[in-house]
């Protein structure tokens, strides 16, 4: 009796969660089919347009999904030079060790650093600083807010990579110094091919962290509807442009908002797998 | 076990003692829970007002700031007693919806917010301000800026122009006012709670726009006038339709509202010709159904919101907006008012005698 109970708890609770989700994803799809519909999924996609004024409205994906293409790839070009080191510190040179423990724990500290802090540290700290550097006469733009997000996304990143490289049989490493190599000369030519994947993928997940990121974005990114021709210029992101104008949005602005949002979402769906089919062949590996 | 029966007993009794303490006083109707949403212009305002509102019959008002247009579409969705919103229905919406009635709250403006060093005092003409938000006159030491102000002395650095992100009331006075003094900007990007600016960068809300001006040499950027107020930054002076200089304050605020006011109260008073009035000002209403049977709302519920517009408009509310940096409204706009809730039904009877 009681272990039917429990069956049937286990079962309600499992399909609560995917139900949910296809609510969602059912959600999305009905309220964005009307900017669809009316400007084509395609043209949608394509559009730089984004045109308020009533009787000729037009609006377009492109300025944002060029906006979070670039402030994502950007964050993980410079994440990598921080993340990786930390990553062969904590899983190869100092692994097991204190210092590792602690170095481990305060990077996974700042992944629990709230966005809105970030976005007030980027602000007040990081944006006078471009400002007094020259780089850009308002200081927000795409570049500020890639570093910024950057720095969030290192936290995912190491930690992940770093149990990769902690997985790398040590007989295959013994191999590489008993043929006469240097650390260094081991790492490249045993840790990175054998824990490739795994560091690849983790990589993705982070990515996939930086793609929806919205209050540290908005807040330093500039939120113009233009595509951004430097990346000190400013810009919007998906993420970002949904959160400015949700409020005041109705009819087909208000759909083409959702619809942003379903691109977004399928975009970071489709990291999220490709990150996770990685790490499965990072195991078998 | 006890122990617990006992607590929870208690906390019974301490629950009853609340809710009779929050019920009515003057025995009229029972006390109400009232919900609006919309416009954050008037928040500061009406958390003030609600608070003192709430003290007379026990009614509550919870009010969402969720922008005008969130506001808006809460009250079509028949969701909220009532809408706050900085922009009147256009024609287009309320055919949309059953009929309603727009009642002014109070009075604000939207000041020109500037960050320039050395500059004390900045003086700015309609199409100036027009052309600057178009990217047409892009330093500050242009001969059409000099021109207005003799004195001051003006960087020859690139202008930055600041505005909001989010869609507004805000911006939709500020544009309102461009198009009536420039037919470029009228033609160009027209009047909208969002409209497309070509240059400059943009913030999320007031705060946003005024720590942008704050932080950021040679920047401009147009804010709520309660805001800036109240946040002491510095606000460049506007030449009005009469070719005053006028400076934002509640007494010119409140000026431009001289002229005739509509029987349903629908008017934009920016670019006012009255005498001393400055030119950017706004009145800001709140939305009600005509017909206040709708969603299974009681009467109750009803009178409550129509005594909560009353109160607002009330010399006592009215008397609060200078100290949380609004104006109040001219005497014709509430008498108009008051006319106009007399038409307000429930179950096609009027509410007020």
């Amino acid at each position: 009796m009681n272990d039917k109970v429990y069956r049937s708890l286990l079962l309600v609770a499992a399909c609560v969660v995917p139900i949910v989700c296809g609510g969602v994803i059912y959600a999305l799809v009905t309220d964005a089919s009307a900017a669809f519909a009316h400007f084509g999924f395609f043209q949608f996609m394509a559009s730089e347009a984004w045109d308020y004024t009533q009787g000729h409205e037009q609006y377009g994906a492109l300025p944002f999904i060029t906006g979070t293409l670039m402030t994502t790839f950007l964050a993980l070009l410079f994440c990598i030079p921080f993340s990786l080191p930390v990553a062969l510190f904590v899983g190869e040179y100092f692994k097991g060790t204190a210092v590792a423990t602690v170095l481990s724990t305060v990077i996974d500290l700042l992944a629990g650093i709230p966005s809105i802090i970030y976005g007030l540290w980027g602000f007040y700290t990081l944006r006078p600083l471009i400002m007094s550097l020259n780089i850009s006469p308002q200081g927000s733009g795409i570049l500020t807010a890639s570093l910024v997000l950057a720095i969030m996304i290192v936290p995912y990143a190491s930690s992940l990579s770093a149990e990769f490289i902690k997985m790398v049989p040590s007989d295959l490493k013994e191999g590489a110094y008993s043929l006469g190599a240097t650390r260094f000369e081991m790492i490249r030519a045993v840790v990175f091919p054998v824990a490739g994947s795994g560091i690849f993928s983790s990589y993705v997940l982070a990515i996939g962290r930086a793609l929806g990121e919205t209050m540290t974005v908005t807040m330093l990114i500039g939120n113009t509807n233009q595509i951004p021709d430097s990346i000190t210029a400013t810009g919007n992101s998906m993420a970002s442009i949904i959160a400015n104008q949700f409020g005041e949005a109705d009819g087909l602005r208000l759909s083409s908002l959702v619809a942003i949002g379903l691109i977004l979402f399928l975009l970071t769906a489709l990291i999220n797998l490709v990150g996770k089919m990685m790490i499965k062949r990072a195991r078998i590996v | 076990m006890n122990k617990m029966f006992r607590l929870s007993a208690l906390l019974m009794v301490l629950a009853t003692l609340l809710a009779s303490c929050g019920g009515n006083k003057e025995g009229l109707r029972p006390s109400q829970a009232l919900s609006g949403a919309g416009a954050t212009f008037p928040l500061p305002f009406y958390n003030v007002v609600f608070e003192q509102f709430a003290t007379i019959n026990g009614d509550e008002v919870a009010y969402g700031g969720n922008g005008s247009g969130g506001g808006v579409r809460n009250l079509k969705d028949q969701i909220v007693d009532f809408a706050g919103s900085d922009a009147f229905l256009s024609d287009k919406e309320m055919a949309e919806m059953p009929p309603v009635v727009h009642i002014p709250t109070c009075m604000g403006a939207v000041v020109l917010a500037y960050n320039l060093q050395g500059v004390g005092q900045l003086n700015l003409s309609g199409d100036v301000v027009a052309d600057i938000f178009a990217g047409n006159i892009k330093t500050w030491n242009d001969p059409r800026i000099t021109a207005l102000n003799p004195k001051a002395k003006l960087p020859a650095e690139k202008i930055i122009p600041v505005f909001r992100s989010d869609g507004s009331g805000t911006t939709f006075v500020f544009t309102d006012y461009l198009t009536k003094v420039s037919p470029m900007w009228g033609k160009q990007y027209g009047a909208g709670k969002s409209v497309n600016f070509p240059v400059g960068q943009a913030a999320k809300g007031n705060p946003g726009v005024a720590g942008v001006v704050a932080k950021t040499a040679n920047t401009i950027g147009y804010i709520g006038s309660e805001y800036a107020f109240a946040q002491k930054i510095p606000y460049a002076t506007l030449k009005n339709a009469a070719g005053e200089f006028v400076e934002p304050n509640a007494a010119s605020i409140s000026a431009a509202a001289a002229g005739e006011i509509p029987a349903d109260t629908r008017t934009s008073i920016t670019n006012s010709s009255a005498k001393g009035a400055y030119p950017i000002s706004t009145f800001t209403w709140m939305i009600i159904y005509k017909e206040q049977n709708y969603a299974k709302r009681t009467k109750d519920q009803a009178l409550a919101t129509l005594d909560l517009v009353q109160y607002v408009l009330s010399e006592k509310a009215q008397a609060i907006t200078a100290q949380v940096h609004y104006a109040p409204l001219p005497t014709k706009a509430v008498e108009q008012s008051i006319k106009n809730l007399k038409t307000v039904t429930f179950d096609g009877q009027p509410l007020l005698k």
